[in-house]
C-alpha cells in the first residue's frame, strides 16, 4: 500500500534541505498523513495506537520511578514504600506504572482477539503477526520482571515460581536455574538482574514496535472485511480520519486507565505485595498478576505425568505451547476468507476461544483443587478446579490445533463483498444508521 | 573469487575456513564471560555446613533452618507419622526413589530409606516443593505430612510425593547425628 511513490512536496526552504539529505519529515508525512487506511476500520482497530502510548507512558513512569528505586533485597521494598510516602507525587507515578502494566495487557489482549477475529494473521501479514507476538513474549518477560522489583511477598515466591519452570529441562535444567538465578534460590543477584532486565526489554520493545510498523507499512492494514484494499475509494488518509479516530480511542482508554489509577490503584495488585518478601514462608495462595493467570491455569492443570514427560515438564511444555500455538496461527488456520464476518462457524468457535481464555484465566486465580477431568466426568462438579482447567486447556488447544485447520476446510464461508466500498454502502444502504466507529464523511463519499 | 570451482581445497580455501574457525572461537571467548558472571559468585558458593541443635524437639516437634538459601525442617516424628509412613506401599508412590542424598542414588523410598539408621523418627528435609520451588505447608494435606499451596502438591509424613503436579519425593540433604541432639547439615 505504501510502496509507490510518495505524495509529500517540501513546501519551505528547511524542508527541502531536510528532503534532500534525510528525508524525515517524508517518512512523516507519507506514514502518518498521506498513510492510506482501509476506510471501514472500527474502533478495535486503535489500539495499535493505544499500545504506542502505553509503551511510552511505562517507560518515562519507569524511568523517574528507578531514580528512586533500590535493588537491593535488603532495601528494595523500603525504596517503593519511600517513592509511594516520600517521593514527590510518587505514588502517582508508582501507580501510573503498576496500572500501566496491566492496561498495556488489556490492550494487547484486545488487539490479539482483534487480530484472531478478522484473520489479520494472514498472508502477506504472518511477519507483521510474527513480530507482534515476539513483543507479546517480550512484554510478558518485562511484566515479570517489573513485579518482582518491589521484593514483595508475591514478588519473591512468583519469581521462585516462574524461574522453577526451567528447573524442569531435563539434564540442564538446573544449571540454566542458577544461571538465571545467581544462586541456589531468589537472593539479591536475582533481584539485580532482574532490574537491569526490566529497565532494557522495554527499549527492545520499542525495537520490534519500530519492525512490527514497518512491516504494517509495507503490506497495508487488515480490516473488518478481510478484503485487500483494491482502488483508491477503498481507503482515506490517515490525517484525520484515522488520527481523530485513534486519538478518540486512546482518550476513552486513559479515562478508564486514571479511573483505576486514582481510585482503584491496587485492584489489579495483589494485597500480599505489601508484605515483605519472607524466603522461609510462602503465602497460602501465591498467584501471578492477573495478565498471566490463564497460562497459569495450563501449567497446574497438568498433574499427571505423560510417558516420560512427568506432570512438572509436561505443565511448562504445555503453558509455553499455549504461547507457540499464536505464533503458528498463520499457518494452522486453512480458511481462505480472513475475517469471521463471513465465517459463521468461526465465529462461534472464536467466541468460545474467548469465553475459554476468560474461564482459563478465572480458574488460574483458584486454588489447584479437585480430582481432575475424569472425576469431572463422573460428576465431581464443586470445587473441581483441577477438572475445569484440564477440559479448558484441552479446548484451548483444540481451537488451535483441530478447529482452526480443519474449520478452514469444510466451512462454507458467506458471500464476500466485492469490495471495500461496496461492503459500506450495503451496510448503509440497510438503514441501520452509521455502522458504530465509522467515521461519518468516508462513508458518503465515493 | 571462484567458489564454484571443483579443486582441490587450496591454500585459499585453508585460509577462509581457518579465519571463519578463529572469528568463532573469538565470539564464543568473548561471550562466556557474559554469560559465565550470571552463575553463582563465589560468595554464594561458599556454604557452610550448618549445625543445628535439636534437643529441645519433643515429638510432633519441628524447626527450620536456612540452609543455602532454602528451609530445611528438622521433624521429630510422632509414632503416628512414623506408622503411616511405613505402612505405605512402595507400588502406590508416585516416585519410588528415596531422594536421600545420603543414599545411592537408586534407593527405593521406604520410609527408613528416608531418615537415617537409628534415628529413624527424625525428617531432616530440603522443605521446598519439587514442582516449582514453593515452601510447602507442614502437617497438612490428605497424607498428613506436607501439602503446597501454590499448586496443590501434597507429601506424606515421609515427605513422599503423593498427589499432585510435583515430579519428585522432598530431598534429603546430606546430613549426619553428629551427637545425640546435634545434627550437620551439609
Amino acid at each position: 500500500m505504501s510502496e509507490g511513490h510518495s505524495t509529500y512536496t517540501p513546501k519551505t526552504g528547511i524542508e527541502r534541505w531536510f528532503d534532500a539529505r534525510m528525508p524525515l519529515p517524508r517518512m512523516v508525512y507519507d506514514s502518518f498523513i498521506a498513510y492510506p487506511v482501509p476506510r471501514n476500520l472500527n474502533y478495535m482497530w486503535t489500539f495499535g495506537g493505544i499500545l504506542a502510548i502505553m509503551l511510552v507512558a511505562q517507560i518515562l513512569t519507569g524511568i523517574v520511578l528507578a531514580m528512586h528505586y533500590t535493588s537491593d533485597t535488603n532495601l528494595a521494598f523500603g525504596s517503593v514504600e519511600k517513592i509511594m510516602r516520600d517521593v514527590n507525587s510518587g505514588w502517582l507515578l508508582r501507580y501510573m506504572h503498576a496500572n500501566g502494566a496491566s492496561f498495556f495487557f488489556i490492550a494487547v489482549y484486545l488487539h490479539i482477539f482483534r487480530g484472531l477475529y478478522y484473520g489479520s494473521y494472514k498472508a502477506p501479514r504472518e511477519l507483521l503477526w510474527i513480530l507482534g507476538c515476539i513483543i507479546y513474549l517480550l512484554m510478558m518477560a518485562t511484566g515479570f520482571m517489573g513485579y518482582v522489583l518491589p521484593w514483595g511477598q508475591m514478588s519473591f515466591w512468583g519469581a521462585t515460581v516462574i524461574t522453577g519452570f526451567f528447573s524442569a529441562i531435563p539434564l540442564v535444567g538446573n544449571w540454566i536455574q542458577q544461571l538465571l538465578l545467581g544462586g541456589f534460590s531468589v537472593d539479591d543477584p536475582t533481584l539485580n538482574r532482574f532490574f537491569a532486565l526490566h529497565y532494557l526489554l522495554p527499549f527492545m520493545i520499542a525495537g520490534v514496535v519500530v519492525l512490527h510498523v514497518w512491516a504494517l507499512h509495507v503490506v497495508g492494514q487488515s480490516n473488518p472485511t478481510g478484503i485487500e484494499v483494491k482502488s483508491k475509494t477503498d481507503t482515506v488518509a490517515f490525517t484525520p480520519y484515522a488520527t481523530i479516530k485513534d486519538a478518540f480511542g486512546m482518550i476513552v482508554f486513559l479515562f478508564i486507565f486514571a479511573y483505576f489509577i486514582f481510585f482503584l490503584p491496587n485492584y489489579l495488585g495483589h494485597p500480599d505485595n505489601y508484605i515483605v518478601a519472607n524466603p522461609l514462608k510462602t503465602p497460602a495462595h501465591i498467584v501471578p498478576e492477573w495478565y498471566f493467570l490463564p497460562f497459569y491455569a495450563i501449567l497446574r492443570a497438568i498433574t499427571f505425568n505423560i510417558g516420560p514427560i512427568n506432570s512438572k515438564l509436561g505443565g511448562v511444555l504445555c503453558m509455553f505451547g499455549a504461547i507457540v500455538m499464536l505464533f503458528l496461527v498463520p499457518w494452522l488456520d486453512t480458511s481462505k476468507v480472513r475475517s469471521a464476518v463471513y465465517r459463521p462457524w468461526y465465529k462461534l468457535f472464536f467466541w468460545l476461544f474467548v469465553a475459554d481464555a476468560i474461564l482459563l484465566g478465572w480458574l488460574g486465580s483458584q486454588p489447584a483443587e479437585g480430582g481432575g477431568l475424569l472425576t469431572l466426568l463422573i460428576g465431581e462438579f464443586t470445587g473441581n478446579y483441577v477438572g475445569y482447567a484440564q477440559a479448558a486447556t484441552l479446548f484451548y488447544f483444540a481451537f488451535f490445533l483441530i478447529v482452526l485447520p480443519v474449520l478452514g476446510l469444510i466451512e462454507t464461508p458467506r458471500r464476500l463483498p466485492n469490495s471495500i466500498t461496496e461492503a459500506v454502502l450495503e451496510k448503509n444502504k440497510g438503514g441501520s444508521g452509521h455502522p458504530a466507529g465509522a467515521t461519518a464523511a468516508p462513508e458518503t463519499k465515493g | 573469487m571462484s567458489a564454484t570451482d571443483i579443486h582441490d581445497p587450496n591454500r585459499r580455501d585453508f585460509l577462509y575456513v581457518a579465519t571463519g574457525m578463529a572469528a568463532v572461537v573469538g565470539a564464543g571467548a568473548v561471550a562466556w564471560p557474559f554469560i559465565d558472571q550470571m552463575r553463582p559468585d563465589a560468595s554464594t558458593l561458599a556454604l557452610a555446613s550448618v549445625e543445628v541443635d535439636v534437643a529441645s524437639l519433643t515429638p510432633g516437634m519441628s524447626l527450620i533452618v536456612k540452609w543455602r538459601g532454602k528451609p530445611v525442617v528438622v521433624r521429630n516424628r510422632t509414632e503416628k507419622e512414623m506408622k503411616d509412613g511405613e505402612a505405605v506401599n512402595l507400588s502406590d508412590l508416585k516416585d519410588p526413589i528415596a531422594r536421600n542424598a545420603n543414599l545411592p542414588a537408586d534407593a527405593p523410598a521406604t520410609d527408613a530409606n528416608r531418615t537415617t539408621p537409628g534415628k529413624e523418627a527424625w525428617m531432616v528435609m530440603v522443605q521446598v516443593c519439587t514442582h516449582l520451588g514453593c515452601i510447602p505447608l507442614g502437617q497438612e494435606g490428605d497424607f498428613g505430612g506436607w501439602f503446597c499451596p501454590c499448586h496443590g502438591s501434597q507429601y506424606d509424613t515421609a515427605g513422599r510425593i503423593r498427589k499432585g503436579p510435583a515430579p519428585e519425593n522432598m530431598a534429603v540433604p546430606v546430613f549426619k547425628f553428629i551427637s545425640d541432639t546435634k545434627i550437620l547439615i551439609g
